[in-house]
């Protein structure tokens, strides 16, 4: 089959490699239909992500048709459709059985490496780097499934690929960012970084009751998206003024609370930020958390900060006091993919949301290669493409 | 990784075990500089020290000439059987093995490692007490079977292909809760373990804590040459334990051997 397979910092190519097996009882293979560029793919082009190895298959955001299935597969047959989540959840340990999905203890085989660097292992991912598990993603014709019969949610006929495929990825982990808000009623939030996350950050915050959405960016595309199509408010990235403006919109008291969808690689132009790059650069830092130390300082007292984007390693000048003196509630991870599948197919049957609105480029899947560097530089106003093999 | 103390608590293992240690530290200390290296680990760190000295050396890099300088210490224990590191540890491979099964105190290989499985202790002590399921999540074990009530017989996979093979008694068991057994005569590796099996508070799983030791071939210096290829014993216990935990949590070992990727040859579908 064809196949994006990673070659080097900045490199992908499109292979011929095997066709995925079956390799468990609880296996299934996913004939794609459609799959999609994360801009957390990003990250392992850049080379931000350790562990990643030459040839390895990309791509997290995934959908198909059931074409094989293991004995122990019950719930799906071949010819279903299906979204598979990003993250690879056995269903059966203390963290899958507290909802606690993207922590599953069973599905890193390499849960040594990231023990490592973490301490304890996350759960395994699609296509993202050995220590998370050295599966084969799905930027390609077929995708091996494990643990088939608690992940992938069936999708009924008669609805588009493009209308459910985020399911797999940034809708819920831009929808779990605004519950992790706890948003009250009269609440604002600001949203760090207007990718394809932040844009589901901010509908899903309007879902959940916000009054009042501020979004932050610096590409004029994305920003215009989250006023037409989130109804947010916002604010330049680049300019200086952002602490002093987001204080003047809330009344002088400061966002109730402050989304982070942008992660390890912000991108700024202030003092701190420039010292990030120099970091990074000579690896005394492995990740760049300027937008994360803007929000920190911006939330109101008694806040919460929530942090959807990725992060590696470790973070330097991270301003522990400002969170610290001013009470603030931190939350994080990856997303606990499989609470929040269902209920939000739910919301897109009910026509609540139709996450397609972040689509702007469709691409063959050899073309993919092309994708990754239109995406990185954000060229030809590109925000969110899918791939059809 | 290997532990100085006696990792076995209580009445898992060998009973004589703490005397015998105490015997062992009396003749250490009138024969400090002496010979406390037996014969076959002393060609061994020689071997193997002059390999890691010369690969150490041929890197060039401040990590080349710390392996070439751990080389030219395990040289200097393989000509003068002298070891400074098991001086301190009150370790003696020179003498000859004594007729006890399994292994003495104070010798060889100590590896104690837990897991919390959530799964009934019972269930788990059920599955475990059958120990031919061992090799099921045990990797460096080819096949355990079952010879007696309480024997079985062990083939374990050694470097190179080979196989090293011993007969092993349960020699203390409480259903539910706690199973030990150790090598009997004739061993290939001296060995000896037990498992216990403890429910964590508020249906949290089951506590499982293991401890092993045995005596590999070439003693601890051949377990450290092991380690410098991945065949840490620590790490290999627990990543046994982790398998133990996944078949009895997922019913299966999480793997991706077999996938594809880019570095496979191609043929497609």
């Amino acid at each position: 089959m064809k196949a994006l397979c990673w070659q080097g910092k900045n490199k992908v190519s499109v292979e011929n490699v095997p066709d995925p097996k079956i390799l468990n009882s609880r296996d299934a293979i996913i004939k794609i239909t459609t799959a999609a560029i994360c801009g957390s793919d990003l990250h392992l082009y850049n080379g931000y992500i350790p562990t990643m190895e030459k040839g390895d298959i990309m791509g997290h955001e995934n959908m198909g048709e059931v074409v094989e299935v293991g004995s122990d597969v019950k719930n799906l047959k071949v010819g279903d459709r299906v979204v598979v989540p990003f993250t690879i959840s056995c269903g059966h340990c203390f963290f899958c059985k507290k909802e606690l999905w993207s922590l599953c203890d069973n599905s890193n085989p390499n849960a040594w490496m990231a023990e490592k660097l973490y301490g304890y292992s996350p759960s395994g991912l699609f296509g993202f780097s050995h220590m998370m598990g050295g599966y084969a993603g799905g930027q390609a014709e077929y995708l091996r499934v494990p643990f088939a019969d608690v992940g992938p949610v069936k999708i009924p006929d008669g609805i588009p690929d493009e209308k459910v495929l985020f399911l797999s990825d940034i809708f819920p982990t831009g929808y779990m960012a605004a519950v992790n808000c706890d948003i009250q009623p009269g609440d604002t939030v600001a949203v760090w970084g207007c990718g394809p996350v932040g844009q589901f950050a901010i509908k899903s915050a309007y879902m959940l009751g916000a009054e009042h959405v501020i979004a932050i960016d610096q590409v004029p595309e994305r920003l215009e998206m989250a006023t037409r199509d989130g109804k947010a408010e916002t604010l330049d990235f680049a300019d200086e003024y952002i602490f002093d403006k987001l204080k003047e919109m809330t009344g002088g008291r400061g966002p109730d609370s402050c989304i982070d969808a942008v992660g390890l690689e912000a991108h700024g132009t202030s003092p701190d930020a420039l010292l990030d790059r120099v970091k990074a650069a000579a690896f005394l830092a492995t990740d760049r958390p300027h937008a994360l130390r803007q929000a920190i300082n911006a939330c109101r007292k008694g806040g919460t900060v929530s942090i959807p984007g990725v992060y590696g390693a470790f973070l330097d000048k991270f301003p522990l006091g400002a969170a610290f003196n001013k009470g603030l509630t931190l939350k994080m991870g990856q997303t606990h993919m499989h609470k929040f599948m269902r209920p939000l197919l739910a919301r897109i049957q009910n026509g609540d949301i139709d996450p397609s609105f972040v689509i702007t480029h469709r691409m063959k899947l050899d073309d993919a290669p092309k994708g990754y560097e239109t995406f990185k530089h954000k060229e030809d106003d590109c925000i969110k493409i899918v791939l059809k093999p | 990784m290997a532990t100085k103390e006696n990792v076995i608590r209580e009445t898992a293992l060998t009973p004589t075990a703490g005397t015998r240690g105490s015997m062992n530290r009396a003749e250490d200390s009138r024969n400090s500089q002496s010979t406390n290296v037996g014969q076959t680990e002393r060609y061994i760190s020689a071997i193997g020290g002059g390999a890691l000295a010369l690969y150490g050396l041929t890197r060039g890099s401040l990590g080349g000439v710390a392996l070439a300088l751990i080389g030219g210490s395990l040289i200097y224990r393989g000509t003068t059987g002298h070891c400074n590191v098991y001086e301190a540890m009150d370790v003696n491979t020179a003498r000859g093995k004594s007729g006890a099964a399994s292994v003495a105190g104070n010798r060889g290989i100590k590896v104690e490692k837990s897991v919390t499985v959530n799964r009934p202790a019972a269930e788990l002590y059920r599955y475990w007490r059958n120990f031919e399921n061992l090799p099921k999540f045990m990797d460096h074990l080819e096949s355990v079977r079952t010879t007696g009530e309480k024997r079985s017989h062990w083939v374990a996979k050694a470097p190179a292909g080979t196989t090293v093979e011993w007969d092993a008694e349960i020699i203390n068991e409480k259903e539910n809760e706690l199973i030990a057994w150790r090598s009997l005569e004739n061993a290939d590796v001296d060995n000896a373990g037990s498992v216990r099996f403890q429910e964590a508070p508020a249906g949290r799983g089951t506590e499982v804590r293991v401890s092993l030791e045995y005596d590999p071939p070439g003693g601890m210096v051949g377990a450290a040459i092991a380690k410098l290829f991945g065949e840490a014993p620590d790490q290999q216990i627990q990543e046994d334990l982790r398998r133990f935990k996944q078949v009895m949590e997922a019913g299966e070992r999480a793997t991706t051997e077999g996938q594809a990727s880019g570095r496979s040859a191609t043929s497609g579908r």
